[in-house]
């Protein structure tokens, strides 16, 4: 049928053709902005459940551009692709409210909305690649359209932390570009829907095989911010807060870890990749991330810094998932895509409240905040929980899972221990904060406080999009085991595609 | 000599013939040359792109001048390549002449010299639309003392563009130029009158299709080769080019890097297309190609003004051109397909990053890169298009650049040629680097105290923006220039 070839084109330029109009109206004109994004990204939830219908009922859905003889930018929608453009869309609609109030009166704000809503299209286009060569010209893309973003403040700061972050990201662009090309002239084009597709070359290339799989890993490990490549998501934080909730819960640290997902799961398949020996360090390297990432969020004192320090610890469950490699753990490693995502967004947004609304920056100077910002504090509060992964919430479904992957997989017991490690780190850098909040008294006068607006705490469309997504981070921790919860659509996935 | 293959078409003698009546009639009719210019301009690039169309459709075409075969008569000869070469020539060259209509006229009026700016423009069109007529002659001729005729019409109408400006440091420029084309001229020359003696033919194809290593061919291809690759610039010849490009007046910068330099490339091209050169030299011009790589992006990263980097720029840029040369020893024809997608995609992006430049210069008054913070609110359309041109040079998606590059990396590790893929890569970071450098400073979100009044035209921006997104559109329509090329 037609509508099924258009309705992925249709999902990017959902997003992308807003993001172009944004771009040529007037500083000044608002209403126009906020009616395109908001059209934009209803337009987009809409599109995307229909995908998701869709899919589940078994319709397939792709298109397809010949780039160069025997090769194809190939959108494909299947079920992993379809977990990432959802969450990306939904946590879009709640980000695009929240600047909307977040930058009000700031200027250059035509061109945040604008590069914003094309790097959602990009990202989209990352989740929707059908083969390697289409996920490598998304990702690419995704870097420069993320650099206005990050140096959108213009200070000296700012424009340091971006510089940073394309040195990484363009130098690891070139070793994933590297390694693609490498792959694609062994085995030709790299389809995700055929993961045997390298099996062949395993007696003749054993060695390339294995050097290509550190060249991709290299590649969207920066991205991932996979220890010791994760040097410029912490400097990155002088962004706007919006800006950081879409590095660290949209897009780019998804992205990356998306990368590698498919790149062990569709590229090489599981079988191979145990067979080359490629799970181990990956696992390695999940393990140190993670500890690693908790040690240096205890240490710092800016709030952001902190939550950007603990994306890269949380993020790393989804490699440590993927390389642990049994369905169990798969399933805690990919849910956690999603559940890292609400929850870190959240605790974003409550951040930017918190600089925005009475001009803090630092945890030591934040006693007694839960009295002045009340609701705030109530999101923050549970979305730390879903982190350190207190029952029922959303951080214990995936860690629940991961910890029944490793004992059930031979020899990696002793990842339990490192579970259990992460989750008394989390709380030993969340609870402190949470404590001081709600339990100490406010110490002196808040540096800037912009006062109440109405009966709301601060301006509610502030308010309101955290209160939601920590609402939602709750229910997807409670309702893991219905039907239509991301744990059961992973499941879905999982048996479909991964099963034993 | 005549091919039954190919068929006689009289379409290739248009994109020289338009061009070089425009170049008389705005010579002598000035009170109209830029009506007459944007005119043929308009005309040369449909003709150029109707030729192209007729290659792809019919395959290669020669045709006789005047019915004369060769020897006596003049012979043009158009298969993939050169219709390629038209077809860029026509793109870069259409939106380089709308851009100049903007440009004379908004420098006319913001300044007291009237009568300086009017002669500027005169003599701009009819040595424009010269050039325009010898490039097409040159990608179009196939008898080589005619292609020493058109090159040395391309070298003398480029430094005719580029004195135009008047300042001292251009006439510095254009003298240099003068001089180092000249002596490139004549060492072209003497490699045709060796051939001659040697073939007893001036018929590119003859000769090359007989050609054999003995002592005169080698000093003719020796001869050939240091007097093209001179007018190229490669290094450790690039002396002259940057402050040439970059002194000029801005059109004539963008034609400079965007085509003037693919004319010798092209040539260079066409004569050390045999296999037998290969195995003999076919290191030196990759080498040479390698280290143009690495200095000119080390010089681009250590400039101060934004038309000195982008000079520099294509200094690097000039070094893909050539250090691609082992690749064509491979019979797949990729290494063709990365030579030349390469060629064209920076001519779009380079004349765009010129155009661009260019805009900022006139109306910030000064190309200081560390000044120029603040330009994206005054000029959103051309900044937006400098951006853009710079995914090219940078190869990165979507854009023809990237292409260009995959095909590179793909071709060189197909021949296990590691030390080149390595090399690509090298030079593909560093010229991120350097055009990061510019790119921040003309994105920075910095807000400017005061607004000075617009003195550039709608016209010029989006004719940079219109160059930049062809540049980016070569990225997703690969298959057809592709497809063109093969046409042999």
């Amino acid at each position: 049928m037609i509508w099924q070839n258009w309705l992925l084109i249709m999902i990017l330029l959902s997003s992308l053709v807003p993001g172009l109009i944004i771009f040529t109206l007037a500083e000044s004109n608002r209403a126009w902005r906020t009616t395109l994004n908001l059209l934009g990204a209803t337009m987009k939830m809409v599109l995307v459940l229909v995908m998701i219908i869709g899919i589940s009922q078994g319709h397939s859905f792709a298109a397809h551009l010949s780039l160069l003889p025997g090769l194809e930018l190939v959108l494909r929608a299947d079920p992993l692709s379809a977990l990432f453009v959802a969450l990306s869309t939904l946590l879009w609609l709640f980000t695009t409210i929240y600047a909307v109030a977040y930058l009000e009166d700031a200027p250059n704000r035509s061109h945040f909305f604008g590069y914003f809503s094309i790097c959602v299209s990009v990202t989209i286009g990352i989740a929707l690649a059908g083969n390697l060569l289409t996920f490598l010209f998304f990702f690419e893309m995704l870097t420069l359209t993320t650099y206005p973003l990050v140096i959108h403040r213009g200070t000296a700061e700012a424009m340091a932390a971006g510089r940073l972050y394309l040195l990484y990201s363009l130098s690891g662009g070139l070793l994933l570009f590297v390694g693609v090309v490498w792959l694609h002239v062994l085995a030709g084009q790299i389809d995700f829907s055929r993961p045997g597709l390298l099996v062949p070359l395993l007696v003749q290339h054993r060695q390339s095989l294995i050097l290509i799989f550190f060249l991709l890993m290299a590649g969207v490990g920066v991205k991932a911010a996979l220890v010791p490549l994760h040097g410029w998501l912490p400097r990155a934080m002088v962004a706007p807060a919006p800006v950081s909730a879409l590095l660290h819960a949209v897009a780019v640290v998804k992205a990356g870890a998306f990368g590698i997902m498919r790149i062990v799961l569709d590229v090489y398949g599981l079988p191979l990749s145990r067979e080359l020996g490629l799970l181990m360090p990956l696992t390695l390297a999940a393990t140190l991330t993670i500890i690693y990432g908790s040690l240096l969020a205890i240490r710092q004192d800016n709030l952001k810094r902190r939550l950007a320090y603990s994306t890269v610890s949380q993020v790393s469950y989804i490699a440590l998932g993927i390389s642990i490699g049994n369905p169990l753990a798969i399933m805690g490693g990919m849910v956690h895509l999603v559940h890292q995502g609400i929850m870190k967004i959240t605790l974003f947004f409550c951040a930017g409240n918190i600089a925005e609304t009475l001009g803090l920056h630092n945890i030591s100077r934040m006693n007694g905040v839960g009295r002045r910002l009340p609701l705030t504090m109530a999101a923050f509060t549970l979305a730390a929980m879903g982190m350190i992964g207190l029952p029922p919430m959303a951080g214990f479904v995936s860690k629940w899972y991961l910890g029944l992957g490793a004992i059930e997989q031979p020899g990696h017991g002793w990842l339990l221990v490192v579970l259990v490690l992460s989750s008394l780190l989390n709380a030993a850098y969340f609870l402190p904060i949470i404590y001081g909040a709600w339990f100490r008294k406010q110490e002196e006068a808040w540096p800037e406080d912009s006062g109440r607006k109405g009966n709301w705490e601060c301006h509610w469309m502030l308010v309101v999009p955290p209160l939601i997504t920590a609402v939602v981070s709750l229910l997807v921790g409670l309702l893991a085991n219905s039907n239509l919860s991301p744990l059961a659509w992973v499941r879905f996935i999982v048996s479909t595609r991964y099963g034993p | 000599m005549t091919n039954p293959a190919l068929h006689s078409s009289a379409w290739l003698i248009w994109p020289v013939a338009a061009p070089l009546t425009g170049a008389l009639l705005t010579f002598l009719f000035k009170d109209h040359s830029r009506r007459l210019g944007l005119f043929f301009a308009a005309l040369s690039s449909g003709l150029g792109t109707a030729l192209a169309w007729q290659i792809l459709g019919h395959g290669p075409a020669h045709y006789a001048l005047g019915g004369w075969q060769p020897p006596l008569g003049i012979a043009l000869r158009a298969d993939g390549p050169a219709a390629l070469m038209v077809m860029m020539t026509a793109i870069t060259g259409l939106a380089v002449s709308i851009y100049s209509g903007g440009y004379f006229q908004s420098r006319r009026r913001n300044s007291k010299h009237h009568a300086l700016h009017s002669a500027q423009e005169h003599a701009f069109w009819s040595l424009w639309l010269l050039l325009w007529a010898a490039l097409n002659g040159l990608f179009l001729s196939n008898d080589i003392f005619n292609i020493y005729v058109s090159l040395e019409l391309v070298t003398l109408s480029s430094v005719g563009l580029t004195a135009l400006s008047g300042k001292p440091p251009s006439l510095v420029a254009a003298m240099r130029y003068l001089l180092v084309s000249l002596l490139g001229s004549l060492s072209f020359l003497l490699g045709v009158g060796f051939f001659y003696k040697a073939y007893g033919t001036l018929a590119l194809t003859a000769i090359i299709n007989s050609l054999s290593l003995s002592p005169p061919t080698s000093m003719a291809l020796a001869l050939i080769s240091i007097g093209l690759l001179l007018k190229s610039a490669l290094f450790p010849f690039h002396f002259w080019l940057p402050p040439a490009h970059a002194n000029a007046l801005t059109p004539v910068s963008a034609i400079l890097s965007g085509l003037v330099i693919k004319g010798s490339w092209y040539l260079f091209y066409r004569f050390w297309h045999v296999e037998l050169i290969f195995t003999a030299v076919g290191l030196v011009p990759a080498i040479l190609g390698g280290a143009a790589i690495i200095w000119g992006a080390w010089q681009a990263f250590a400039q101060q003004r934004l038309k000195m980097l982008v000079a520099y720029s294509t200094v690097a840029q000039i070094g893909y051109l050539f250090v691609a040369f082992p690749l064509l020893a491979e019979t797949s024809g990729q290494g063709h397909g990365a030579l030349f997608y390469f060629a064209i995609s920076h001519s779009c992006a380079k004349g765009a990053m010129f155009l661009a430049a260019g805009t900022f210069f006139l109306q910030m008054g000064h190309d200081r890169i560390r000044d120029l913070a603040g330009v994206r609110q005054l000029l959103p359309v051309s900044s937006f298009a400098f951006g853009l041109a710079a995914l090219t040079i940078m190869g990165l998606p979507p854009s023809g650049g990237f292409i260009a590059k995959y095909l590179y990396i793909n071709t060189a590790i197909n021949q296990g040629l590691w030390w080149l893929a390595l090399l690509i890569l090298l030079g593909s970071g560093l010229s991120a680097a350097y055009i990061f450098r510019a790119v921040s400073a003309i994105l920075s979100p910095q807000l400017l105290r005061i607004r000075p009044a617009l003195v550039v035209s709608a016209s010029m921006q989006w004719s940079a923006l219109t160059l930049a997104l062809i540049s980016l559109l070569l990225g997703i329509i690969a298959p057809l220039p592709l497809a063109l090329l093969e046409v042999s």
